[in-house]
């Protein structure tokens, strides 16, 4: 008898070569995350991956399993030889390590190892039989038993498992391509990424900041928002751009209340180009329709005419209270509510345009100049790039701490 | 008389542990480069929290918390009182109910003490022979305003290791229930699942794991609530206000880093030598083993013992006089002479809970020092022998 984990795949749809690539990736996604559980093997065959715990703590390496996109469920089992002894007393060793005892239980027996001299329905009886002899005060309901005892008798062995676990479900990460995602201080857009990421896609995060308007604290919030993503991701970049002086500038155009639209058109602006060199194949925002000025329909219309990259938001027809519970759940929202001023908050109108006139901002846009074109790209060169693991910031300075800890 | 010169054997590795020497660097050199307040806004203030925070982490990580789980103090003290009054306080102003056991180290015994002096009612368990309390008992004594149910992991008087996990178990039919655990002489000894185990408050003390002094935490499960006991500029999430120990904060990860590596091999080790320490003590016939046959049920690197009948400072000296150091009791009561209320309610009679010696392994020690104990403890009753009526208690 050993003690594994039976992982179940996701989306059932993706078929053929695709099938292939998919179940590759996600079997190295999941060696990835559970890299510091040094004890674990893996035993991969179609459709299912299984992984021998070999002593490590089932209760953690499922805290972390259950976090990797791809991942629809999975339980802990107990592995034996095709064999009704062994079979017998693993389901009689599963029942027993219960904890409270159930009081009634039901077998269900799945034989895909047709060789296998007992059928299904033989099988429950015999397995059932067994359990019940050797434990008081249980009973069989087959309609609303307390445990179902699964027993999963397979060319590579008998898997007897009653738990599932549910994961986060979706594509493994970087199955379909690169994104680039904006990520404010708020509590939006890390759900999105992190949408995003669970649909597959590979994100790079992109922050714009206004030091010394911001304050140092407010940049190492979105650090640690970013970090947070990158536990998800296995690791993410964070591009932090310079956007004080454009900002400044165009504070100066004399169009207060169309600031907003005009930070907007001009943080997409960087967003494509970054996108180009990132090889970066969409934008995702936090963007949740009518929430505030800049997320109006009309709002979203001329911010988003200034790319030709697919916009893709995530949160668009959420309510903010699902995407709050959400980011609680992520793990983002304590530090999303931590009081820093973001780069935003600073130049926002007393009464920001919620319909704003293209026109009019092309016109503001207009009595920049040349301007406009130099700010957006010093904006770009002077953009700084972290890199993010699970385990923190890759970066000289804190290489020198290492020996502390 | 001779045999006081400079190999000295430290045998009191659960009063105080010689910390790491990375330890005493780290605890240096932080607190020479990072003197700005981890509250301060500026760039220096945010490098000092960074690293606070990346030591929650790897804190976090080595017990299977979660960072925002990690709450540091000043030390097992703190955080025992912080668990307890923290949940009592929480609860408000109905009638609260706390439980807890005799056997208690004294941050927790006396914590207890004195709230029932504020109007807390209490019940205080007995413990068995093997200084052990019953999880029946345990479930039996909850009452429909206990609030509380706080049992140390390891004793550190006997070494004792209390069924955490059967308890944890017997009170989850009780949701209003608390259940908090000293594990202060647990840590890097036996292991610690305690989310597992439905534990909700944790304590831990860094300087009995080679980290520095005056450094602690207590675990808070996610969702679990208590009250503040210091207030102020709401540090520690607003659990634990004041200027954190940076310096005593991060040696404290490192410590407990090294203090877990390995830590299999080490319960190994200790258990071969614990063996041989009682081997040794069950061949001098003044004395008697304080403590439970089965191995599993003692961490393995505390013995006690008692010479009855002796007065248990007598003893130390005299192996102080051999060049070996250990403590009676607890090193926290060890000063007063009174007879051990930890194997008083192990149901020893006064000369035996009077005259109770603690022997306590670390890293350092290996089979020779392991035979020069037991040599120098031989000798030691040796010399002793003749001064029993004398060196009674009175």
């Amino acid at each position: 008898m050993e003690d594994w984990i039976l992982v179940r795949f996701g989306e059932i749809t993706v078929k053929g070569r695709n099938r292939n690539r998919f179940e590759e990736l996600m079997l190295t996604r999941i060696k990835q995350a559970l890299a510091s559980f040094q004890g674990l093997t893996y035993d991969k065959t179609y459709g299912r991956l299984y992984i021998k715990l070999n002593g490590e703590s089932f209760e953690r390496v499922a805290e972390r399993l259950k976090d990797v996109f791809g991942i629809v469920s999975f339980s802990p089992a107990v592995r034996t030889a095709n064999d009704l002894a062994a079979i017998r007393e693993a389901a009689l060793h599963v029942m027993r390590e219960l904890d409270p005892p159930p009081r009634t239980f039901k077998v269900s027996v799945k034989r895909a190892l047709k060789t296998f001299p007992h059928p299904s329905r033989e099988m429950n009886h015999l397995v059932g039989a067994h359990v019940l002899r050797n434990t008081p005060d249980l009973r069989v309901d087959v309609h609303h038993p307390d445990v179902e005892l699964k027993v999963d008798i397979r060319p590579e062995g008998t898997f007897v498992h009653c738990r599932t676990v549910p994961a986060a479900g979706g594509f493994p990460l970087g199955m379909n391509g690169k994104a680039l995602l904006l990520l404010s201080g708020g509590i939006d857009s890390p759900v999105a990424g992190w949408m995003a990421m669970r649909k597959g896609l590979e994100l790079e995060a992109v922050h714009f900041h206004s030091y010394p308007y911001t304050s140092e604290q407010s940049k190492e919030k979105v650090i640690a928002l970013a970090q947070r993503l990158a536990y998800y991701g296995g690791n993410l970049k964070l591009h932090l751009v310079p956007f004080t002086e454009l900002q400044t500038r165009l504070a100066q155009t004399g169009y207060e209340h169309l600031m907003i639209t005009l930070m907007r058109r001009s943080m997409l602006r960087i967003a494509e180009r970054l996108a180009e060199r990132r090889g970066a194949l969409a934008i995702v925002t936090g963007d949740s329709l009518g929430q505030v000025a800049s997320q109006t329909l009309a709002s979203m219309n001329v911010i988003g005419r200034v790319t030709t990259l697919p916009l893709l938001r995530p949160l668009v027809t959420m309510d903010k209270i699902d995407i709050i519970r959400m980011a609680e759940r992520i793990g983002t929202y304590e530090t999303s509510i931590l009081p820093y001023e973001d780069c935003c908050t600073l130049f926002v109108p007393k009464s920001p345009a919620t319909n704003p006139n293209l026109r009019i901002v092309e016109r503001a846009e207009r009595s920049l100049g040349d301007d406009l074109e130099r700010l957006i790209g010093e904006a770009v060169e002077g953009t700084e790039t972290l890199e993010l693991t699970e385990a923190g910031p890759v970066n000289a300075a804190a290489a020198g701490e290492e020996r502390w800890f | 008389m001779s045999d006081r010169t400079a190999d000295i054997l430290y045998f009191d590795h659960s009063a105080s542990t010689p910390p790491y020497e990375q330890v005493v660097r780290t605890v240096a050199e932080v607190m020479a480069a990072h003197y700005a307040n981890p509250g301060a806004l500026h760039r220096a203030g945010g490098e000092a929290q960074k690293l606070v925070e990346k030591a929650r982490a790897a804190v976090a990580e080595r017990l299977g918390a979660k960072p925002q789980e990690v709450v540091f103090t000043s030390g097992g003290t703190e955080s025992n009182n912080l668990a307890i009054k923290g949940t009592v306080w929480n609860a408000g102003r109905r009638s609260k109910h706390v439980i807890t056991t005799a056997v208690e180290h004294a941050s927790v015994y006396q914590c207890v003490r004195q709230l029932e002096e504020m109007g807390v009612a209490v019940t205080i368990l007995p413990v068995d022979g093997d200084g052990r309390v019953s999880p029946e008992q345990v479930r039996a004594a909850v009452r429909d305003d206990t609030v509380l149910v706080s049992v140390m992991h390891v004793n550190n008087e006997t070494g004792a290791i209390q069924p955490i996990r059967e308890i944890g178990a017997a009170l989850a039919d009780c949701p209003h229930v608390r259940f908090h655990v000293d594990g202060v002489q647990a840590i890097g000894k036996v292991p610690v699942a305690w989310k597992e185990w439905g534990v909700d408050l944790y304590t831990g003390s860094a300087h009995k794991f080679r980290g520095p002094r005056g450094v602690g935490f207590l675990l808070v499960r996610e969702g679990v609530r208590i009250a503040p006991l210091n207030a102020g500029g709401g540090q520690e999430h607003g659990l634990r206000s004041g200027t954190p120990n940076l310096p005593g904060i991060v040696a404290t990860a490192q410590a407990l880093r090294l203090a877990m590596e390995g830590a299999e091999a080490r319960r190994a080790r200790w258990s071969a030598l614990r063996r041989r320490i009682l081997e040794g003590i069950r061949q001098i016939p003044e004395l008697v083993y304080n403590g439970a046959e089965r191995e599993d049920w003692q961490a393995p690197h505390i013995v006690n013992f008692s010479y009855p009948g002796m007065r248990p400072e007598v003893l130390v000296h005299m192996l102080e006089k051999h060049g070996i150091l250990v403590s009676t009791q607890s090193a926290c009561s060890s000063r007063s002479l009174k007879p051990s209320r930890v194997l008083k309610a192990m149901g020893f009679d006064d000369a035996r809970a009077s005259g109770s010696i603690r022997i306590s392994m670390g890293d350092e020690h290996d089979e020779a020092a392991v035979e020069l104990l037991l040599e120098r403890l031989k000798k030691a009753v040796a010399e002793l022998k003749p001064l029993e009526k004398r060196a009674k208690p009175r």
